[in-house]
């Protein structure tokens, strides 16, 4: 690493253009510049249709005229005292709560299987994310062909294996058309949260890991004192998501069942979309709608309340 | 004792094995189901679930390709996928354009109200369609926008832009400052380090902004099946259950549809997910 | 006026005062260290200085022209290595080397002399085409200070060039950088946490704790002569010790004058002590005898004496011996604020 002597050259002269600080310099109005667009257009058309969802509910605006007359409270008296609607709340309900009981309990389970390294494991990572990826309105009709009347594989399948010799009409009642929804939402995440809950494991320490095994730690023991707790947030954020993404869900039970068999299986959504828009009556689909906000807020609540733990603590 | 010991060891993991395999089966089988319904005559499908001597599963008579050449020939199927394309381009076009600057400025200019700022951003992903339906078709119609490819371009960057925003803000954030100040110091103004240092090192996480944009756009269902009316006009997610059947339910086809626009997605997706994961769990984890 | 000069420079954020009123005073062609622990604002000023960061009050003055007000960077005329070399991963060296200079928008003609000019004062000619993924540490330092080198700026900057580079490289590379520095004649502001580092670069070296500048001086001078106790114990392996003497002082000598009595002249002026071995280390061209003072207040106060091999008593451990500090090696300390006065009270 010899250093021969220094070359002197002549000092290039600085541009008089490169001297004065622009725009481009200043710090906090750039940073103001390039997040403006972004945020107005989340703000337009995010917040003001927000807004104008709450708006609406206390309208008895129709869809096919522009009309927008205030009928107070209307909508919601008449939803509260309807049987329907209220059974569209408890299905909406069951379905997120059964949902990510299981995800959670399937993908703990297949996570810890998955977890240790064996052939062809990208392979099954790759696979496990199809349910996922696939968009849910295909997916949906693939399962309504595995569950249709006549012609339903499970049912030919469970004959064959001589489990169970009789006919399950899937979506034709009530409350197996509800066992056929959750298990479409159930078979659509907890690949994915398994996906996540694996990568949260990686992201463990080996460490920590080791040292539990050493220190004597059963498995169970490992699972609940030192996997679970560390995995936490990820565990949160998975469902989180699970949650509002299956309680927000129309296109499931639309595409399913249309609500029925007798508008059995409704949930918010997709009751909001038959009232609102096939009929048209705009202010009461709306004010069904709302009845989704609580766990919206619920979840945004304990998503900042997350990121502020992860900003003090981390 | 020994032997025991290795027999013990051998049963495990074939159990593991099998367990895995089990899981995987329960994930995929769908897929096969459609796959094989996608390929077979409409005579080996269309066999009553009581008959015994009819396993569904497998290839009674030979595959054939006529619910695809249905499906080319006799559908809307390929207008539906123009369509997507379209839609999809333009709005991962508008996403890009808004979400990588907003990326960059709260990943490195913001400091703490950044910090919140994005978060806001984020939480705004959480609002449902199924919330925001019944307004938007009020401003899809004051706009004049009914049945128009139009009122998708402009609904749909309300959720990319919100995911792809907090995306690409991992994205830079991984990109060492000290490159950044060094290109500022070697000659450049913040924006011209942006451009030319941050955004050359950041295109795998333009691409993967790019790619989740176009598979959130396909995903919809909820403003399609809003917005959209005419058969034409529909897209790949609403045109195949909503539009296929015109007479007769056509199985075939329709899994003929899901598989081929299933396939493609999947085969991507696969590629991308490593770096999707690595942003959530570095965020979740270590905070 | 110094050529890079800072008056009353602070930087706050929020109740932390990273830089708490630096006075600074670099001359043409010198090579200043900033010396301190983590946490002490050396980089903060250095950063203020290359205008990374605002300061919060002050004034900075690079060859007599201010900067700190809208005077970006890129037209301050410095150049700056940061400890992790910052190379453009997805450029070549010479690319990366080429940068500063196509940025300012120089003749290609031009830009690839100097190129070869900068590569060839570090020996990187058959690296040019390789990416820095493909380079060694030490390569991609050499390639670093190439790239500051070709644009001839008025002061250099370093963040802590060496931390990255192995133990044994480290010194082979402080003689050349140094030999580097007296050659191209640049002014040079260098900041590290390393305190031998500190003593074989420097011309001066400024003592930073908690923001503030403790003592500005010659290496010789703040080991020998200490403004204060911070900077007579960072400075030195092992530490100065530091002893107790009574309510308002403290004195304080360093490990290679605490020697044993009969080393010194039997006339020679030194103050006698009794030394109670606690433990006894071989470093190889020395000894550290870890041990406790007898005659002092409290005899709690642990004390180290650095002995040369050349001085081959046997020392044992739980016995005492008689040892001495020569008059003129003593350092007086308040008590109370930690600085240098002259004699006990």
């Amino acid at each position: 690493m010899a250093l021969p002597k220094g070359v002197q050259a002549v000092a290039p002269a600085v541009p008089a253009v490169f001297t004065r600080a622009t725009l481009a310099d200043r710090e906090a109005a750039l940073g103001r510049l390039l997040l403006a667009p972004a945020a107005l257009y989340v703000v337009v058309l995010v917040g003001i249709p927000f807004v104008l969802a709450i708006l609406l509910s206390f309208s008895g605006a129709r869809s096919g005229s522009l009309a927008f007359d205030w009928v107070g409270l209307r909508h919601f008296r008449a939803i509260i005292a309807d049987p329907q609607f209220l059974l569209t709340l408890r299905n909406t309900l069951i379905f997120t709560v059964a949902s990510q009981v299981l995800v959670m309990i399937l993908a703990t389970t297949a996570a810890n299987i998955l977890e240790a390294a064996f052939v062809g494991k990208r392979a099954v990572r790759m696979l496990l994310l199809l349910p996922w990826a696939v968009p849910v309105s295909l997916a949906t009709m693939a399962w309504a062909w595995i569950f249709d009347s006549t012609f339903s594989v499970i049912n030919w399948t469970l004959r064959a294996l001589g489990i169970f010799q009789g006919w399950i009409y899937w979506l034709g009642d009530p409350e197996l058309a509800m066992l056929a929804i959750i298990i479409i939402h159930v078979w659509r995440m907890f690949p994915f949260a398994t996906v996540i809950l694996l990568a949260g494991m990686t992201a463990i320490p080996l460490e920590i890991r080791e040292a539990a095994v050493i220190d004597g730690a059963s498995f169970w023991r490992r699972l609940f004192q030192v996997n679970l707790p560390l995995l936490l947030p990820v565990v949160t954020v998975a469902v989180l998501f699970g949650v509002v993404f299956t309680s927000t869900d129309l296109s499931v039970v639309y595409l399913l069942t249309r609500g029925g068999p007798y508008n059995s299986t409704h949930v918010l959504s997709s009751l909001a979309f038959q009232r609102g828009i096939l009929g048209g009556d705009l202010g009461e689909g709306a004010a069904i709608a709302l009845f989704l906000l609580p766990v919206l807020v619920f979840a945004a609540i304990l998503l900042l309340r997350m990121a502020r733990r992860a900003e003090v603590g981390g | 004792m020994r032997e025991r010991r290795l027999v013990v060891r051998v049963v495990k993991r074939a159990a593991l094995y099998l367990a895995a395999l089990g899981i995987t089966l329960l994930a995929v089988f769908p897929f096969y189901w459609m796959f094989v319904t996608a390929f077979k005559e409409d005579n080996d499908l269309y066999v009553g679930a009581t008959v015994r001597t009819h396993i569904p599963w497998i290839f009674n008579e030979p595959p054939t390709l006529e619910h695809f050449h249905y499906l080319l020939r006799e559908t809307a199927y390929l207008a539906w996928v123009r369509n997507t394309a379209v839609v999809g381009a333009a709005v991962v076009a508008i996403t890009l354009l808004l979400a990588v600057p907003a990326g960059y400025a709260l990943a490195r200019l913001t400091g703490r109200w950044g910090e919140r700022l994005g978060i806001a951003i984020f939480l705004t992903y959480l609002v449902p369609p199924t919330l925001l339906f019944i307004p938007f078709s009020r401003v899809v119609a004051v706009l004049g926008l009914q049945n128009s490819l139009w009122a998708l371009v402009l609904v749909y960057p309300t959720f990319t832009i919100p995911f792809c925003t907090w995306l690409l803000m991992g994205f830079f954030r991984s990109i060492p400052r000290d490159i950044e100040e060094q290109a500022m110091i070697d000659g450049y103004s913040r924006l011209g380090a942006m451009r030319k240092v941050v955004l050359p090192l950041a295109i795998s996480g333009l691409l993967t902004a790019a790619f989740f944009s176009f598979t959130l756009v396909m995903q919809d269902f909820v403003y399609a099946l809003t917005f959209i009316s005419s058969v034409g006009k529909m897209t790949v997610s609403l045109g195949i259950p909503v539009a296929l059947f015109r007479d007769v339910f056509n199985w075939g086809a329709m899994m003929a549809a899901a598989l081929i626009t299933s396939v493609p997605i999947a085969i991507v997706y696969n590629l991308f997910i490593d770096r999707f994961i690595a942003g959530l769990t570095a965020g979740a984890v270590k905070g | 006026m110094g050529y890079v000069e800072t008056r009353n420079l602070h930087k706050h954020f929020g109740d932390v005062r990273a830089v708490d009123g630096v006075n600074l005073d670099v001359s043409e062609g010198e090579l200043l260290v900033l010396l301190g622990p983590s946490g002490c604002g050396k980089t903060t000023l250095m950063r203020m200085i290359a205008g990374l960061e605002a300061p919060t009050a002050g004034e900075i003055y690079i060859a007599g022209q201010r900067v700190d007000e809208g005077v970006p960077p890129r037209a301050r005329g410095i150049a700056m290595v940061f400890q992790s070399y910052a190379l453009y991963p997805h450029k070549t060296a010479y690319r990366n080397i080429a940068f500063p200079l196509e940025a300012a928008g120089q003749p290609p003609a031009m830009v690839k002399e100097r190129v070869s000019g900068g590569a060839r004062m570090f020996g990187l000619e058959r690296l040019l085409a390789r990416f820095p993924r493909q380079l060694s540490g030490g390569e991609r330092q050499r390639v670093a200070l190439a790239r500051a080198v070709v644009r001839d700026p008025k002061v250099f900057l370093f963040d802590e060039p060496l931390s990255n580079l192995d133990a044994q490289l480290r010194a082979i590379a402080r003689y050349e950088l140094k030999e580097f520095q007296r050659q191209i004649g640049t002014t040079t502001v260098y900041v590290t946490h390393d305190q031998v580092e500190a003593m074989g670069l420097g011309d001066r070296i400024a003592v930073m704790e908690k923001g503030k500048v403790r003592q500005i001086g010659t290496p010789q001078d703040v080991y020998e002569n200490p403004a204060d106790t911070f900077v007579a114990t960072f400075l030195g392996s092992p530490p100065m010790n530091l002893v107790e003497h009574d309510e308002a002082t403290l004195f304080g000598f360093r490990p290679e004058h605490l020697l044993p009595r009969v080393a010194f002249p039997a006339e020679a002026p030194v103050l006698p002590y009794h030394l109670r071995v606690r433990q006894v280390e071989h470093l190889g061209a020395s000894r550290l005898i870890y041990g406790y003072l007898e005659e002092e207040t409290r005899s709690d106060q642990p004390v180290i004496a650095d002995l040369p091999v050349t001085i081959p008593l046997p020392i044992a451990e739980q016995q005492v011996y008689e040892f001495a500090v020569p008059r003129r090696a003593m350092r007086y300390f308040d008590r109370r604020t930690g600085l240098r006065r002259d004699g006990a009270a």
